[in-house]
């Protein structure tokens, strides 16, 4: 067994101008349904919440390494656990090349403080997948 | 319609440059696009173009340069004209 690890930063700014500007369009391309419903607050959006949950799917993508695979942002999910943790829940295009490249388990954790958010990926995969560099 | 995508990325892209100074295959992450900020590139041109990105265009090399992005917005038109 092999391991990738994956990580990425958002600002909560940028996050928070992209709901500004494109609203619904943005949260529809980028987020699950679900995602966007542990987001809303009874003032609207959290943005931090939010970016640390598009830092979990640019985190994933680099434990993913696509080459030319076209991977929605939507088929990589953050699940929240009612006690505060987070997993990830794969579909479509991107659970097709987790399968591709070996990639048996991933554990996700998310932080955010102030102006930005944070994730972690860890990947295990199958070892001979993973020396192929997929 | 490479004017109409400077334009787009001029408000979107957030490049650490100035879009003018860039050539059309100047590689756009490079020149300081972020992920975050090239779905709002995305997100702009589906606006202006009327057009959506099908899943198997949502790869970094489609948003990398402007030539690569008028390349598929030109194959979007095409099937949207057939």
């Amino acid at each position: 067994m092999a391991l990738r690890v994956g990580t990425d930063l958002v600002s909560v700014d940028v996050v928070r101008e992209s709901i500004r500007d494109h609203a619904e369009h943005y949260l529809e391309r980028v987020y699950t349904e679900r995602e966007v419903e542990d987001c809303r607050t009874a003032t609207g959006i959290d943005a931090q919440r939010l970016a640390a949950r598009f830092a979990a799917k640019e985190a994933t993508l680099k434990v993913l390494r696509p080459r030319e695979e076209g991977i929605p942002w939507n088929s990589i999910e953050v699940l929240r656990d009612p006690s505060g943790w987070v997993e990830l829940a794969l579909s479509g295009p991107a659970a097709a090349l987790a399968s591709q490249s070996g990639v048996t388990e991933l554990s996700l954790s998310i932080a955010h403080e102030g102006a930005f958010a944070s994730a972690v990926v860890v990947a295990s995969c199958s070892s001979g997948s993973a020396a192929a560099g997929r | 319609m490479n004017d109409e995508i400077r334009q787009i990325l001029r408000g979107h892209a957030r490049l650490s440059v100035d879009v003018d100074s860039l050539a059309d295959d100047a590689d756009l992450y490079e020149a300081g696009m972020t992920s975050h900020a090239s779905v709002n590139v995305m997100l702009a041109l589906e606006d202006h173009f009327d057009i959506e990105f099908p899943d198997q265009m949502l790869k970094r090399s489609v948003f990398e340069s402007i030539s690569a992005i008028a390349a598929a917005l030109g194959e979007l038109q095409t099937e949207a004209a057939a």
